[in-house]
């Protein structure tokens, strides 16, 4: 499996160019950082790659192929804010059941207890919340995953319980990552090479 | 002296609020009063349909009577009973009011959706419609439509049910373009969800509480603008036993000193209009799952 995305270019409406002849390319198994000022276009590269975005310049492809634009996506994207990332009037066993041929061993390996599952997302903490958002995005048929400032809102212990657990599922089921993150010493800790959307 | 009496009456009644406070907690009063709310305004709409019309009937030995034991609500020149008349014009009112709530309810819900899924160009016309309907004052756009189709209950129910829809409209439509791009949505469909299944499991149930209490608070609207063009004589026929009817008869013996005739029912009008409002409002209280604890 090799996620590459050639030439990139994109901008939003008739604007400045966000991203102009970026090429990327990640490969299963690998971790790789992205890093650099804000608004300098992690997040637009992150929802292109995830399929979220159509790039007016330049293609995606996995495997040499275009991305698939329907079913589930083997590129799943994480978010910062897990809270707007579920539907509110939904329990959070709901929110799991959306997505088919999950396993029960992601659940236990996140931590995620049982009787959360009763719950509405508003009665559940960030942590816990962004939790869920993990293994929603963790299921059969992913084969990259796109973490955009996922544990940026949680404290460090969190933090490391989530990266703990996600590092360990992806060596398991030979996942590549791509880390979007403001933080040096995360990237240095995750990842084999960083990019630096700066230069 | 005298303010500590007060002080003390205050505490007194403080702690009997409080302690009623405690026995029930907010969602429960909710409930309490949304469950008295509808069974007074169910007890007036099946008192009216039980209560058959002779005893409305005319009876010259009894006219004119203030009100008494016998005549809560007194009687009128042609001596009939004016609590039987108040009871059965509310509940033609509330029939009224619900076919035409229920059909501007059904008109809102369907330009909504077209606004919020069919395009940019769907979307303009429907808000310029909007727009226009909410630029002419309700009253009067009710007076020409009802005048048009000749008054009567057929005038009467178009004419509201065609006045009533653009507000609701307008939040549908503000909530469906709200709720398609929001990020679980967007999510969903990269999660392998189709848009059939979205618009289903995600954009619907956010649309029912909407949709139901945009109901609920659209019929106090459409009793009062029914009793107002029937007051004004474009409505119903004087025959009816309808509330406007009996309000702006009234009008004629006010002077004469006959003041039961217009306070009753009027009194009555407002209680059933209030009744509906806290029904509406206090049903949003108890869906939104963010009160689901209070």
């Amino acid at each position: 499996m090799h996620l590459e995305g050639r030439n990139i270019g994109f901008r939003y409406n008739k604007s400045d160019w966000i991203l102009r002849n970026f090429n990327i390319s990640l490969k299963e198994g690998e971790v790789i950082g992205l890093i650099g000022p804000s608004g300098c276009g992690k997040t637009t590269l992150g929802r292109i790659l995830a399929g979220y975005e159509i790039p007016q310049e330049g293609k995606v492809t996995l495997d040499n192929i275009p991305l698939p634009t329907t079913g589930i996506h083997p590129v799943q994207l994480i978010n910062q804010h897990p809270e707007k990332a579920v539907n509110p009037r939904w329990k959070m066993k709901k929110v799991l059941d959306e997505v088919k041929e999950l396993d029960e061993d992601i659940l236990i390996a996140l931590g995620i207890e049982k009787e959360w599952l009763n719950r509405w997302p508003n009665e559940l903490s960030g942590g816990e919340l962004q939790r869920f958002c993990v293994a929603r995005a963790l299921s059969v048929h992913t084969k990259f995953i796109i973490a955009d400032e996922m544990t940026t809102m949680l404290d460090a212990i969190t933090q490391a319980q989530i990266w703990n657990s996600v590092q360990e599922i992806a060596k398991k089921r030979n996942m590549g990552i791509l880390v979007i993150s403001h933080e040096h010493n995360l990237l240095k800790r995750l990842c084999c090479r960083v990019i630096d959307l700066s230069i | 002296m005298n303010l500590g009496r007060k002080n003390i009456s205050m505490i007194k009644i403080n702690n009997i609020k409080l302690s009623i406070q405690k026995k029930l907690n907010r969602r429960q009063r909710t409930l309490v009063i949304t469950i008295v709310a509808a069974i007074v305004l169910t007890s007036i709409l099946v008192g009216g349909l039980l209560i058959s019309d002779q005893r409305i009937a005319t009876n010259f030995e009894q006219k004119n009577l203030s009100p008494s034991i016998e005549h809560p609500f007194g009687t009128d020149w042609l001596g009939r009973d004016m609590f039987v008349r108040t009871i059965k014009g509310l509940t033609l009112s509330i029939g009224v009011g619900t076919l035409s709530a229920v059909i501007s309810a059904g008109i809102a819900l369907t330009l909504g959706l077209l606004s919020a899924t069919m395009g940019k160009w769907m979307d303009r016309f429907i808000t310029w419609l909007v727009d226009l309907f909410l630029s002419v004052p309700h009253l009067i756009t009710l007076i020409l439509i009802s005048f048009v189709l000749g008054g009567g209950m057929k005038g009467v129910i178009v004419g509201v049910s065609l006045t009533h829809w653009p507000s609701l409209t307008r939040i549908i439509r503000a909530e469906v373009m709200q709720i398609r791009s929001a990020e679980y949505v967007q999510i969903s469909r990269k999660l392998g969800r189709t848009r059939k299944w979205v618009a289903i499991h995600h954009i619907l149930p956010h649309l029912i509480p909407q949709f139901f209490v945009g109901l609920m608070l659209l019929f106090p609207h459409a009793i009062l603008h029914e009793a107002a063009i029937t007051f004004l004589g474009f409505g119903l026929s004087p025959h009816k036993p309808a509330i406007g009817i009996i309000l702006s008869e009234s009008m004629r013996y006010l002077s004469t000193g006959m003041w039961w005739l217009a306070f009753f029912p009027g009194i009555f009008l407002i209680m059933i209009i209030r009744g509906f409002d806290i029904l509406g409002e206090n049903l949003r209280l108890l869906v939104d799952p963010h009160n689901a604890h209070n």
